[in-house]
């Protein structure tokens, strides 16, 4: 078994409630840190953690908490990106309704550090019985002392509060997120300036994702040094993995960054398999953005050595044989599923998401959406596949925010992989209505090229 | 229909107002639409977000092009029941499309289609967060997973029965 840090106490019955959650041990670190600790220790120990983000780009936490500007006089914020949108990802939803005071915790000791006297959850607007749960959880929260004014007797003073979108994946980028907060659309700001030094109302603020600012949690408790030698190298401490598609026990895992991704997989203490007796086809590791692989590259990565699940192994090759670790949404596919389809559901899922701002993205993510169900309705070219390729290179990289990468990767990644996938349903369309392609070659040992 | 907020709700606008620092109340824009489609029938007309504008001191544009931007509000009228079954990648792997076939089956419906009656509105979205449950719809504020044709009957009786009691 794993460590766990996060997860640890979930299953004790009612730790929903403050009663439960603080007999198990909960808001110590909140103690600990205003108590024992100066702001900058506490920024100290994320940094000595080596905690990353968790919402995706995988970003040094204490590193984004540096960056922090504050001239005096001005309010700084710290607002929670808890806008939960990307295909495959359903861990902060888990965290938040099962164990909401993990959060409320780690973000009074987080408020602490940035010096944030009014802090924000950002909850995507579908989680609405999840804002009844948060609100519930922060009101029992103020009613023992941890939240409001003065707490602890320290002087410190610190709201939070809860607020819902209303149904738009770019509201996860933290520049929209701020947008979609101060009551506008959600455009993404043209960066610099980083939210850092002009976000909220123009103030100093840190968006962090929900699973970070939990993680808080545990590293304040047990000290940054202790949280920093779980995992290998940079991929510290645990990771929520939600765990979906083709596989015997989807749900949400917490796993210490030591295990390969082929016990995540088969293992009974997580995924279980692939039901059915089908085989392992393919694999989006780490949410829709990031690249697929074939079994053979997800299992061993090109140079022949095991794939483990952590951001470095996961990464490992590059965008010509890796992928990466993403948000943690691991979308498993078996022989039974066509990669065609599949990435046309994605290009939709990006063209329906895409604000608009950047032409790139805008024409981009239609275009490829239409190329991609022709081909997938036996009503493409083989030139249409060279034209996707095109669409998506001209994308990436061309945008003001990284939704059009989050567009462009899956669709390279998917012709990269599975481009005989894609002819065959060009040269086969009839037969391509009538039944998937299946395994081919996915799985096979690679041919490892001698340097 | 009467689109003005009773006394109890303006004192909940008030209250998401006081969440801001002052002369930041158009940040309370998004709660209080959410507040206006439950309250004047599951939708936003533009007299409701005339009168929104009018609670926030904006201007009514700075409302619908917020509106008309966010796919949680609808800017037509929907039927009683709105079914929003998603569609993306994983619960694609799953079996949405069958769901998505099932409904229109029994309800005659199509994604973005409402039924004679009034009662029930079909769509698809896109990635709720649930591909761990798949396939999965929402119906007002709470999922339905593991959707299967036996609970897509039992959903569909359910709703329709509440009318009876209505």
């Amino acid at each position: 078994m794993g460590r766990k840090l996060l997860l640890e106490k979930a299953h004790v019955e009612n730790i929903r409630s403050y009663d439960v959650y603080r007999k198990e041990g909960g808001y110590r670190s909140v103690e600990k840190a205003l108590k024992s600790l100066s702001p900058d220790q506490v920024t100290e120990e994320v940094k000595k953690s080596g905690l990353r983000g968790r919402g995706g780009a995988g970003f040094p936490t204490g590193m984004k908490w540096g960056f922090l500007a504050k001239p005096t006089g001005v309010p700084r914020y710290l607002v929670v990106n808890a806008d939960e949108s990307e295909p495959g990802t359903f861990k902060d939803r888990y965290l938040m309704e099962f164990i909401p005071h993990l959060l409320i915790e780690g973000m009074i000791v987080s408020s602490y550090a940035l010096g944030s006297n009014n802090s924000y959850i950002y909850i995507r607007g579908e989680y609405a019985w999840i804002t009844h749960i948060l609100e519930q959880a922060i009101e029992e929260a103020r009613q023992n002392g941890w939240v409001g004014k003065n707490i602890l007797g320290t002087g410190f003073d610190c709201d939070i509060f809860v607020q819902r979108g209303a149904g738009a994946y770019i509201c996860g980028e933290e520049t929209a997120l701020l947008e979609s907060l101060e009551g506008k659309r959600g455009n993404p700001r043209i960066k610099p300036p980083f939210p850092a030094v002009k976000g909220l109302w123009d103030c100093p603020t840190v968006v962090n994702n929900v699973e970070t600012i939990a993680a808080l949690v545990p590293i304040i408790n047990e000290g940054g040094e202790e949280y920093a030698k779980i995992g290998i190298g940079k991929s510290t401490g645990t990771k929520l993995i939600s765990a979906c598609g083709n596989i015997n026990k989807p749900g949400v895992y917490e796993i210490d960054m030591t295990i390969s991704v082929e016990e995540f997989i088969y293992s009974d203490e997580y995924c279980g398999g692939i039901p059915n007796g089908r085989k392992l086809k393919a694999c989006i590791p780490g949410g829709s953005s990031v690249p697929i692989l074939p079994a053979n590259l997800l299992l061993k990565t090109a140079k022949g050595e095991d794939r483990m699940m952590t951001y470095e192994s996961l990464a490992d090759g590059g965008f010509a044989s890796g992928s990466m670790m993403g948000s943690g949404g691991f979308i498993v596919m078996d022989d039974s599923q066509c990669v065609v389809r599949h990435t046309y559901t994605l290009a939709r899922f990006y063209r329906h998401e895409s604000c608009g701002q950047c032409s790139p993205c805008r024409e981009g993510t239609g275009w490829m959406e239409k190329i991609l169900w022709n081909i997938e309705t036996g009503k493409g070219k083989m030139s249409d596949i060279d034209l996707l390729w095109d669409i998506q290179r001209k994308i990436d990289g061309n945008t003001i925010c990284p939704l059009g990468e989050a567009a462009a990767w899956p669709v390279a990644a998917a012709i990269r992989h599975f481009r005989d996938e894609f002819e065959w349903h060009v040269t086969h369309p009839q037969e391509a209505q009538q039944r998937n392609y299946g395994l081919a070659h996915y799985a096979n040992a690679l041919a490892v090229p001698v340097a | 229909m009467n689109s003005h907020f009773s006394e109890a709700q303006l004192q909940e606008v008030k209250r998401l107002v006081s969440r801001y620092p002052e002369g930041r109340q158009k940040s309370a824009l998004i709660p209080i639409l959410h507040l206006a489609q439950d309250t004047f029938g599951g939708w936003l007309s533009k007299e409701v977000m005339d009168y929104v504008a009018g609670l926030l001191s904006i201007k009514p544009i700075e409302v619908y092009e917020v509106a008309s931007f966010y796919t949680m509000f609808n800017l037509q009228p929907v039927g009683k029941h709105l079914l929003e079954v998603c569609q993306t990648g994983p619960c694609m792997l799953n079996g949405s499309e069958s769901i998505i076939d099932y409904i229109y089956e029994k309800l005659g419906i199509r994604p973005g289609e409402t039924t004679v009656d009034g009662l029930f509105t079909l769509k698809t979205v896109e990635c709720l967060g649930a591909c761990g449950y798949a396939p999965m719809l929402q119906l007002g504020e709470h999922y339905r997973e593991y959707l299967t044709k036996e609970k897509i009957d039992a959903l569909i009786e359910s709703c329709k029965s509440n009318r009876a009691n209505a």
